[in-house]
């Protein structure tokens, strides 16, 4: 690790949900959602986040913008631990984090100009308050996404799902971040668009300097858009590491099944190649299971997987993966 | 073997606001029997409304089949009665659908959802329904099957819905599934577990699958043959081996290296098809895909192409410039 402090620490982050279902409303019991996280996120590189649904990773993600808060654990931003700010210095540091959803449809004001959308938040944390220079701003993030000025008079509807998704970035580019929380940025878009998405992220990336958490389930796409990724499941990283060394020698058992699970646009290819298909399903984080959680899907799981809770540790230099066979 | 089903010239369309929109322009497809066939493209493509099509499931009065024959063991199914059609939908051809949740009945028991079409289909007594009911369960890999007929949806994972789909699908010995994205909702480690088992399946019972899918990986790796389409028509045909090889259609080549792959170096960049999806209720004389196209040249704007040979094993290509494609570098 490099003696740069961090942009972010996650440190033992959990976040607990209590669902309801009991007798007479009470709690029928508590969804471990995120369980003992901990990473940090270099200044200007892109940690790639994945797993599968339930794993936490969006919940994760909302932990770190302040829409969750957490059951325990500190997240620093800049050193500074986010549960020690006051309003006024949380709002400043909240600027500076910004989202990027999943379907930019469901997060864009269907009744705002799309110029509008982007304005709002100009406006409203006074960024720009002279409301010429708005326009003017605004057609300037329009352009760094790869719109016309022209679009800024269109409604959300009048969009592709691919120019929606760019009005989402300019959005978030509007506040000027350090951090970008990426929620599944390109998978509701159709494979020829989701490229051109990612090309742009990464310019924008390089041109301003933008740090990312990007939050996906597709393995291919996270390999090519970051510089470390962390594979969680059922709440917890099991593997961390440098995008080379996860892909190429993945030391947990989920992960290398993971990996194999992706078919590959290759039919010889797809005919040759060993498929590790794991029995069974994710179980339920209300009930989740003795010592490794990973255990009864695991190919490889021994006895002691029963009762130990592997740790995750180092097993190469900047390689972590939470197995005791590892 | 001869074709199960052979659809010539479909040509299906919807009343929109904004004008008449062709979803489906005059496309021929056939499946073997037996055969695994992909319809691959993107949203709007027309790969679901042909499956509907099929089925005479196509919602009116705003969308309605224009043109076209859907012929099935040598019957146009599209001049059938209503009555005779409905003998044959869920029983000789059936459906998956991508999202199991909603096409399962929520206040009926999965023994219930099982054992209707087979009373109905094949006038089984409710005993032996039932019986069949278990088996289907256990072939689709549901343990305990007893337990789980009594249950009802919400109680089953996602997996295990999509599971119960195939075996409703499978309930009455059909000779063709129609599949619309039957994975796509689901983890990449059940989307494993589902493609093997209807892989399996397939080959088991010899029952001919289409399978109608946004994902060139799920193509790759069950798909004997594949259709792809742009805009309402084919623009490429082939097996899949050699389709994969050896694209003769531009946007097949866009979509193939668009997509970042994990038995690949890394590449510092993707290369996107640019542009935008097409809008269908603006067509014109030309390629639709001409557009957006790296290959086009002046022709291309005003005269559309037809299907025609560029390889072994049926591999057609709608493209002026296929010719001159076939020597463009491959994929890696």
């Amino acid at each position: 690790m490099t003696a740069e402090r961090p942009l972010l620490e996650i440190r033992n982050l959990t976040k607990h949900f209590r669902v309801g279902g009991g007798l007479f409303g009470g709690t029928a019991g508590v969804v471990r959602a995120v369980d003992g996280v901990s990473f940090v996120i270099r200044r200007g590189e892109t940690l790639g986040l994945v797993g599968e649904s339930g794993c936490g990773k969006t919940t994760t993600g909302r932990c770190i913008l302040r829409l969750e808060r957490p059951t325990s654990g500190a997240i620093l931003f800049e050193g500074r631990d986010l549960a020690t700010l006051n309003d006024e210095e949380l709002r400043a540091v909240r600027r500076r984090m910004q989202v990027i959803f999943q379907d930019p449809y469901s997060s864009l004001n269907p009744r705002m100009t799309v110029g509008q959308i982007i304005a709002e938040p100009l406006a409203v944390h006074r960024i720009v308050s002279d409301p010429a220079k708005r326009g003017a701003r605004v057609r300037e993030l329009l352009g760094h996404v790869g719109l016309l000025p022209q679009h800024a008079r269109r409604y959300p509807h009048q969009l592709s799902g691919g120019q929606r998704q760019r009005v989402g970035i300019a959005r978030a580019l509007a506040m000027e971040p350090t951090l970008i929380v990426c929620d599944e940025p390109v998978s509701a878009l159709d494979v020829s668009i989701q490229a051109q998405i990612i090309n742009l992220l990464e310019d924008l990336q390089r041109e301003f300097g933008l740090t990312y958490l990007f939050v996906a389930h597709d393995l291919s796409v996270v390999r090519h858009i970051s510089d470390r990724v962390a594979v969680m499941y059922l709440g917890k990283i099991v593997e961390l590491a440098d995008r080379k060394a996860l892909y190429d020698e993945p030391l947990h058992p989920y992960t290398r099944a993971l990996l194999s699970a992706v078919p590959i646009p290759d039919p010889e290819l797809e005919a040759r190649r060993e498929h590790i298909v794991l029995g069974g399903e994710v179980p339920s984080p209300l009930n989740p299971p003795s010592g490794c959680v990973f255990h009864p899907r695991c190919p490889i799981a021994i006895d002691r997987c029963r009762a130990v809770i592997p740790e995750l540790r180092e097993v190469k230099p900047g390689h972590w993966a939470a197995c005791i066979l590892a | 073997m001869g074709a199960l089903l052979e659809v010539e010239s479909l040509t299906t369309e919807f009343v929109t606001r904004g004008g008449v929109v062709r979803a489906v322009d005059g496309v021929s497809w056939d499946v073997k029997e037996g055969e695994t066939v992909a319809l691959v493209g993107e949203s709007g493509c027309g790969k679901s409304v042909s499956a509907l099509s099929v089925m005479r499931l196509v919602a009116g009065p705003e969308g309605r089949i224009v043109a076209g024959r859907v012929v099935f063991k040598g019957r146009d199914l599209l001049a059938l009665s209503d009555e005779e059609m409905r003998r044959i939908r869920g029983r000789e051809i059936t459906m998956i659908f991508q999202e199991p949740m909603t096409s399962l009945n929520p206040v009926l028991s999965i023994g219930r959802q099982l054992t209707e079409g087979l009373e109905i289909h094949l006038a089984m007594t409710p005993r032996a329904a039932r019986r069949r009911a278990a088996e289907l369960l256990t072939t689709v890999g549901i343990p305990d099957p007893e337990r789980r007929l009594a249950q009802y949806p919400h109680q089953f994972s996602g997996g295990m819905r999509q599971r119960m789909m195939i075996a409703m699908a499978l309930a009455c010995d059909p000779s063709l599934i129609l599949a619309d994205e039957p994975t796509t909702a689901l983890d990449v480690t059940i989307q494993a577990q589902i493609l093997e088992l209807m892989k399996d399946l397939s080959r088991r019972l010899g029952v001919a699958m289409l399978i109608i899918t946004h994902n060139l990986g799920v193509v790759a790796r069950y798909a004997d043959r594949v259709n792809v389409m742009y805009a309402g028509r084919i623009v490429e045909r082939g097996t899949a081996r050699e389709l994969y090889a050896n694209p003769r259609h531009p946007y097949t080549l866009g979509l193939l290296r668009s997509v970042p792959r994990l038995d690949e170096p890394r590449r510092a960049r993707l290369d996107p098809i640019e542009g935008q999806p097409p809008d269908l209720t603006r067509r014109g004389a030309g390629c639709a895909f001409a557009p957006r196209c790296a290959f086009s040249v002046e022709r291309c704007a005003r005269e559309r192409p037809g299907l025609v040979p560029v390889g072994a094993g049926g591999h057609v290509s709608a493209c002026w410039e296929a010719t001159r494609l076939g020597r463009a570098p491959a994929m890696r």
